[in-house]
Order: structure tokens, then C-alpha cells, then sequence
């Protein structure tokens, strides 16, 4: 059990007594890291690589703790999975808006990071999510194997590590 | 394989009632900009569902004055078609019930489909040699 041990690093027992003790960011940050709820969110193919089958047996989100919110109430990660147009533009933002803090956003695949395909001569595509949202981690390709898009999960897991309470 | 057919534009909708006897399945329709002859050339992809026969009927229409009757009621699958080709080249269909935006946003301006359609967001291709 990983998450196990991951957790006794951050505890510490008092020796003969019933408390443990351990600062605050850690143990908010090993839950926050090892819960990334993801919104059921896809614009485009990106969706089928970066949330159907990353989330699929195969390559089992389930074990980093990731399971898929279908209200942004509910989840923590934004998984811009495909091109932004212009119409879709406000609803991202509204989305993103109604997703509670801690909140992160992860842009999947060549569309989402700058445009993409869609980058010259496109009267309708956004030329990055960026543009409208933050982003925290950026995962190239057209589109990303699910593979690439586990590693942009545990690199946003390890920015969640770092992170403080004070500051967010 | 199918014909094609030219037909002028006043006389679309009288043409297409005969039409509608033999072809009664209307699966597609689109246009095209040619800037340089000055016309949005329409195109109607008649289909008929019993034997099978397809026919393309075309018709030109004068660039700055984009008129043509609907053909909502000889082929109700006319409606987002036309809203469609609305939408992008700003063509008006005279007897449509309810001609507004389909695909994009209801405050956008200009058609964005015709050849000469320039855009703020829009950034040019450069030409490499």
C-alpha cells in the first residue's frame, strides 16, 4: 500500500500517547493530491485518450484516487481535453468558476495548449485555453497517449506537494 | 452515378415541386464562395429513397445580393441546412420560418465561410517557398 506508507511519512507518534502529530500543509496535501476528482469534461477527440481511456481499466485512473465528478461542484481538476472555440469560450469559464477551490487545470494535447491544427487561419478557435483560465500543467501531443497524460497528472500531484495552505 | 443540374434561381422552389415526385429525400445541401466570378454557387444533393438515383442540383447567386427561396416546404430537412449555410455566407432564404445563427454565437459578425472574410483573432498563414 503506497498511499499507506506515503502517509505515515507525513505522522508522527508521540511515543506511550494516542496523538499524532504532523503540520497541516502536509496531510492537506497528501489529501489533495491523492483525490483529484476530475470533471466530466470533454470538448473534443482529446476526450477519448485523456478521460475515457485513461479512466478505463486499462490504464485505471482509479488508483491515483481519480474519479470522475459530473458537476464541477465536485471536482478539484479540469481536464481541457480538446479545442476551444469561441462559442465554447464562456462556458469554460463559467465552468471553471463554479468548480470549488482547490482547483486545478491540466491542458490536454496540441489544441488546448496553443490552438493546434486550428492555430492559422481559424475564425473560431481559441489560440489557447490560457488565454481564459490558469493552467497548471500542460500535456503536448495530438493527441497524448494516456500514458503521457498519467505523467501530467503525477507532475500536477507533485506541484500539489509543494504547495502551502497560507498561499492558496 | 449522379447528374448534376443547373437551375436559375427564381425558378428553384417552382422546379424543385416537380422534383419531389421522383426525389423525396433531401440529404444535404452546402455552397461556395467564388469570389473571383462573383457569385455563391449553391449546392442540393437530391436523393430518391425508392430507387436509389441521386441527382445535384446547383444554383448560382450574385455574390452581393445572396437571395433564394427556401425549400422548407417541399423538403422540411431544408431548415438547418439553410440556417447552416446562413450561418456561414450569409445567404437569405426567403421563407424561412425561423433564419437565424445555428453554429456560432448570436452576436457574431460577419460570415465567416466567404473567401474575403477577415477576423481581429485570425492569424494569417505565412507562405513558405
Amino acid at each position: 500500500m503506497d498511499v499507506a506508507k506515503d502517509l505515515f511519512r507525513y505522522l508522527e507518534k508521540i511515543p506511550g500517547g494516542q496523538l499524532i502529530i504532523t503540520s497541516t500543509d502536509a496531510i492537506f496535501n497528501w489529501g489533495r493530491a491523492n483525490s483529484l476528482w476530475y470533471m466530466l469534461f470533454g470538448l473534443k477527440c482529446c476526450a477519448i485518450e485523456g478521460i475515457m481511456a485513461a479512466g478505463a481499466s486499462r490504464f485505471d485512473l482509479d488508483r491515483f484516487g481519480m474519479i470522475f465528478r459530473a458537476s464541477p461542484r465536485q471536482s478539484d481538476l479540469m481536464i481541457v481535453a480538446g479545442t476551444v472555440t469561441a462559442k465554447m469560450a464562456p462556458r469554460l469559464k463559467k465552468l471553471y468558476e463554479q468548480m470549488s477551490e482547490p482547483r486545478y487545470v491540466l491542458a490536454m494535447g496540441s489544441c488546448a495548449i496553443t490552438g493546434g491544427a486550428f492555430y492559422y487561419d481559424s475564425y473560431s478557435a481559441v489560440k489557447g485555453v490560457d488565454n481564459l483560465i490558469p493552467v497548471d500543467v500542460y500535456v503536448p501531443g495530438c493527441p497524448p497517449r494516456p500514458e503521457a497524460v498519467i505523467e501530467g497528472f503525477m507532475k500536477l500531484q507533485a506541484k500539489i506537494k509543494k504547495e502551502s495552505i497560507l498561499k492558496r | 452515378m449522379s447528374e448534376e443540374k443547373k437551375i436559375a434561381a427564381a425558378e428553384l422552389l417552382i422546379e424543385c415541386r416537380k422534383l419531389q415526385a421522383t426525389y423525396d429525400y433531401l440529404p444535404f445541401m452546402t455552397a461556395i464562395d467564388y469570389p473571383e466570378k462573383n457569385i455563391i454557387e449553391l449546392v442540393y444533393r437530391l436523393q430518391s429513397t425508392a430507387t436509389n438515383e441521386t441527382l445535384m442540383l446547383k444554383v448560382e447567386l450574385p455574390r452581393d445580393k445572396a437571395e433564394v427561396s427556401s425549400l422548407i416546404s417541399v423538403w422540411p430537412a431544408a431548415d438547418w441546412h439553410e440556417r447552416e449555410v446562413y450561418d456561414m455566407f450569409g445567404v437569405k432564404f426567403i421563407g424561412h420560418p425561423d433564419l437565424r445563427r445555428i453554429l456560432l454565437p448570436p452576436d457574431w459578425q460577419g460570415y465567416p465561410l466567404l473567401k474575403d472574410y477577415t477576423d481581429p483573432n485570425m492569424i494569417k498563414k505565412p507562405v513558405t517557398i
